[in-house]
């Protein structure tokens, strides 16, 4: 008879060994963020004050802060969101619900849009050079860095949008098309906020996406580090200036540690956000509303 | 038109102890047959598949039809050529004639909203909309343009009485839908269709996702509003079908198409079938 009770011990090893190559993997990837936070703030925990958050830099950002820094790249961004929002929004309304699955144009939009995805951001910084600054006349400006990174984040925010679109339950159509509303009614009603936890995470992890952008700023929203009197002013962003005192400025490492340390913990409290969004508003719509 | 809808009716939240199942008259009876939906050869395809072969049905003015028949054999599409609902699902071709009040329904003129607002359905799963309860009742009326507050109101408590929901949640009508049980939740369903005022039920299965007790709860209810609401109800409760329907209509599967075996009085289908296999199927010999 078959004994229940013998360990096969080859497996058993099998099984540990699997599980410990496992474990190792995890903490090394962990090991990474760990010690790059460890890092930046070993860096730049000492050169962080109000003053630094406020000012505006001096002595090419030796000295001084990222005041400006940080309202040329808010002002980036919301243009950025601004313009592409809507656009990505709409577009995913569109494919999810106004076209066929297996339409030609839909797959055609799908497919330019994956491509899009792939595009590396120094290729958008050249086109956003060519168009928007040099094509359009807007210079080295907020606008056509903003306008460009908005390009760029076309792609993420229509396929979390569309993705979250597609996943509320078909029966909410059918009951609602059943009851006579139409497309509209239904899109405004019932999907888009059921569809609201997944349009929240795709909007934050895009606005994560545009913080940290570096390449495709060099060549449109420009290096100047001046507080930006309006969005047709150049105006650096705060990744940028990472790069700008890190290879351009002797003597600009700990502000340039200073300034990673303020970008990351930005982008960690932006994902953190995104998260428990997410999870806070599913969690409210199946419990109640 | 349901008459005693948009009546001025006590508007503020009092829960009465009493089971009233809202003022709700037997209709005229299923004697005189008038024909309000005719079918004429009626075809359905999936993406060349057919579904639905050459049906021709007539289905009268304030009667019970129950559709019975095998899981596949067509039912719930030919419920939903009746509303024009096929017209959601990608690939789905209909051919032939569907008329309601003698308007052919696929001709290209017809308003599918309206036709829709007049033809109300119920699914097979409650499915409320992730709003309250008051909102999914209001929801669809306020898109049909009845916006006036006291008027809406009344249709809401209206509705929910006729459906016997009215005690059981007059006092959260602002809850969310979802926190309701099944049966509840199947409930709202009909009655925010019967807020619209239709004059047809489509009702694609409303007990099988429901326990008995619900189940027959919703049942009375399906029996109660015959007469008002000429009601096509898909089931494969044979007992259920026999206890509230006054015409059945078999559906079988022949070369992988469903098709109409046999149609007539409930009790000619239940108790003296022309078809045999009509006869072998309500007896439980097969399907």
């Amino acid at each position: 008879m078959f004994d229940v009770f013998a360990i096969n011990r080859w497996q058993y090893y099998r099984e540990l060994l699997v599980q410990l190559i496992i474990y190792i993997l995890v903490l090394l990837v962990s090991a990474v963020f760990i010690w790059l936070l460890f890092d930046l703030t070993r860096g730049g925990l000492a050169h962080l004050s109000w003053e630094f958050l406020t000012e505006s830099p001096r002595d090419a950002g030796r000295a001084g802060g990222i005041g400006s820094i940080l309202v040329s790249t808010l002002l980036i961004l919301l243009v950025a969101l601004f313009v592409a929002v809507p656009l990505a929004w709409t577009t995913a309304a569109l494919l999810s619900e106004f076209v066929p699955t297996t339409s030609q144009f839909g797959m055609t939009v799908r497919f330019s849009l994956q491509v899009l995805a792939g595009v590396p951001s120094i290729v958008f910084g050249l086109f956003g050079n060519a168009f928007f600054s040099i094509y359009l006349g807007l210079g080295f400006s907020i606008l056509s860095g903003g306008l460009t990174l908005a390009c760029m984040l076309l792609p993420i925010l229509v396929s979390t949008a569309e993705a979250g679109l597609r996943a509320v339950p078909q029966s909410y159509r059918l009951s609602a098309a059943a009851l006579g509303l139409s497309r509209t009614a239904t899109l405004f009603q019932l999907l888009l906020p059921a569809a609201a936890p997944t349009l929240a995470a795709g909007l934050l992890l895009g606005i994560g996406r545009a913080v940290a952008e570096t390449a495709a700023l060099l060549f449109t929203s420009g290096y100047v580090d001046r507080m930006p009197g309006s969005l047709l002013d150049s105006g650096r962003a705060l990744a940028l200036h990472i790069f700008d005192l890190s290879m351009n400025v002797p003597g600009g490492d700990t502000p340039a540690y200073a300034s990673a340390l303020v970008l990351v913990v930005l982008l960690l409290s932006i994902n953190i956000m995104a998260m428990k969004l997410a999870y806070g508003l599913q969690r409210k719509r199946i419990m109640s509303v | 038109m349901n008459p005693d809808q948009g009546k001025a009716v006590q508007t503020d939240c009092e829960c009465d102890d009493a089971y009233t199942l809202g003022p709700l008259q037997m209709g005229p009876p299923c004697c005189d047959p008038e024909p309000v939906i005719q079918v004429e050869d009626l075809s359905l395809q999936y993406s060349g598949k057919t579904a639905l072969q050459k049906v021709t049905l007539d289905i009268y003015r304030g009667c019970i039809t129950a559709l019975i028949g095998p899981s596949g054999c067509g039912k719930t599409s030919f419920l939903s050529a009746i509303n024009r609902l096929t017209d959601l699902i990608p690939a789905c071709q209909v051919d032939g004639r569907i008329r309601v009040d003698g308007r052919d329904i696929y001709d290209s003129a017809c308003n599918v909203q309206a036709l829709r607002r007049q033809i109300g359905m119920v699914f097979q799963k409650p499915a409320p909309f992730p709003l309250s309860i008051r909102r999914n009742i209001t929801l669809p009326l306020r898109e049909h343009g009845i916006t006036q507050r006291l008027t809406v109101e009344s249709i809401t408590e209206q509705v929910l009485r006729d459906v016997g929901l009215w005690n059981e949640v007059c006092d959260r009508l602002d809850t969310a839908a979802l926190s309701l049980s099944g049966g509840q939740q199947q409930r709202l369903c009909i009655a925010r269709a019967l807020a619209l005022s239709p004059q047809i039920l489509l009702m694609d299965e409303p007990c099988s996702a429901l326990d008995p007790i619900a189940s027959g709860v919703v049942e009375d209810l399906i029996s109660r509003l015959s007469g008002h609401y000429t009601i096509v109800i898909v089931t494969h409760n044979l007992a259920q079908a026999r206890r509230i329907a006054n015409y059945a209509a078999f559906f079988w599967v022949k070369e992988r198409a469903g098709q109409l075996v046999e149609f007539g009085h409930c009790r000619d289908i239940f108790e003296s079938p022309t078809h045999e296999l009509t006869a072998a199927y309500v007896n439980g010999i097969r399907g």
